[in-house]
């Protein structure tokens, strides 16, 4: 069973390297840019069918070591 | 005074580290290896050195802080011991949750190795006792994460009880504007814990303690640890 955890930067949390990929998409000439915030992706494979022990093993994964909730904010998609 | 330097994959500044503590010390450190358990006996101060612990892979200090030997190093702090975290060490015990905040890049992006003042926010805990209050003085750092970011109540706290250990600061000792190389909030360059006995910072005071490679102001830091066990 697959599952992706995404790790995204808290809103007030200061991006420099989102502000870095905006300027250079800007740079390219890609158009209507208004903000990019940087974040991760991780797939994690499961061996075992239950999704909700996966979630809830993935909730441990996140608070434990995956986000550091001081700045992130993760979502788990099982 | 004995001395314990954590080895992780990836520190480098461990033989730096020793070498100071040996020097104010007059003792060899302990060196000890990630995946150890437990501290030598009688330990009284363990040092989380500088490096790219882990490739700084996930986040910067995540992995360190998760490592095995970090279990003994929080139960040596929650006993009252002193734990001293320089640079990667100052990330992995922000990420281990002995200390609060996290190191976040340098608003430039750069990573910034130069020559910098700092001022001196107290001289009464074990790892200040040999400087003056307020003191400037002028030592290295070497990071590309060293932006530090708490949220408000925790800045808040931070200042309210006396937990800032030094500050960012020009030749002259004014903090802040173009004195703070990395953005961090309130131009904190070190805090330390709620009983003053953890203490991370960004600089390396290890790298300066020999007149040949360009000063000793760094020193003050080892000898008040050598004098306070």
């Amino acid at each position: 069973m697959k599952a992706r955890v995404v790790v995204t930067l808290r809103s007030g949390i200061l991006d420099p390297q989102g502000k870095a990929i905006e300027g250079a998409l800007k740079s390219l000439g890609v158009e209507g840019v208004a903000s990019v915030r940087q974040g991760k992706v991780f797939d994690v494979e499961f061996a075992g069918a239950d999704a909700a022990a996966a979630k809830a093993q993935l909730q441990t994964a996140c608070e434990k070591l995956l986000a550091n909730t001081v700045i992130e904010n993760y979502q788990i998609d099982v | 005074m004995k001395a314990a330097v954590v080895v992780f994959p990836g520190s480098n500044r461990e033989g730096d580290m020793a070498r100071a503590l040996r020097q104010a010390t007059g003792r060899q450190p302990a060196m000890l290896w990630h995946a150890d358990h437990e501290l030598p006996a009688g330990t009284d101060l363990v040092v989380l050195p500088g490096g790219f612990s882990y490739g700084d892979y996930l986040r910067c200090g995540a992995i360190a802080g998760r490592a095995a030997i970090m279990d003994a190093v929080r139960a040596h702090a929650a006993r009252g011991g002193l734990v001293l975290g320089v640079c990667n060490g100052f990330q992995i015990l922000c990420e281990s949750g002995l200390l609060p905040g996290v190191l976040m890049r340098n608003a430039n992006l750069r990573f910034i190795c130069r020559m910098q003042h700092l001022k001196v926010e107290r001289n009464d805990t074990a790892f200040t006792r040999h400087y003056a209050k307020g003191q400037t003085i002028d030592v290295c750092i070497a990071h590309g994460e060293g932006n530090y970011e708490a949220d408000d109540s925790t800045i808040e706290r931070l200042e309210g009880e006396g937990l800032v250990a030094f500050r960012y600061c020009d030749s002259a000792g004014i903090v802040g504007g173009d004195a703070n190389p990395n953005g961090s909030r309130n131009d904190i360059a070190g805090v330390y814990s709620d009983g003053r006995n953890v203490l991370g910072l960004m600089p390396h005071p290890e790298n300066l303690i020999d007149p040949l490679v360009g000063g000793t102001d760094g020193r003050g830091l080892f000898e008040s640890l050598a004098s306070a066990a």
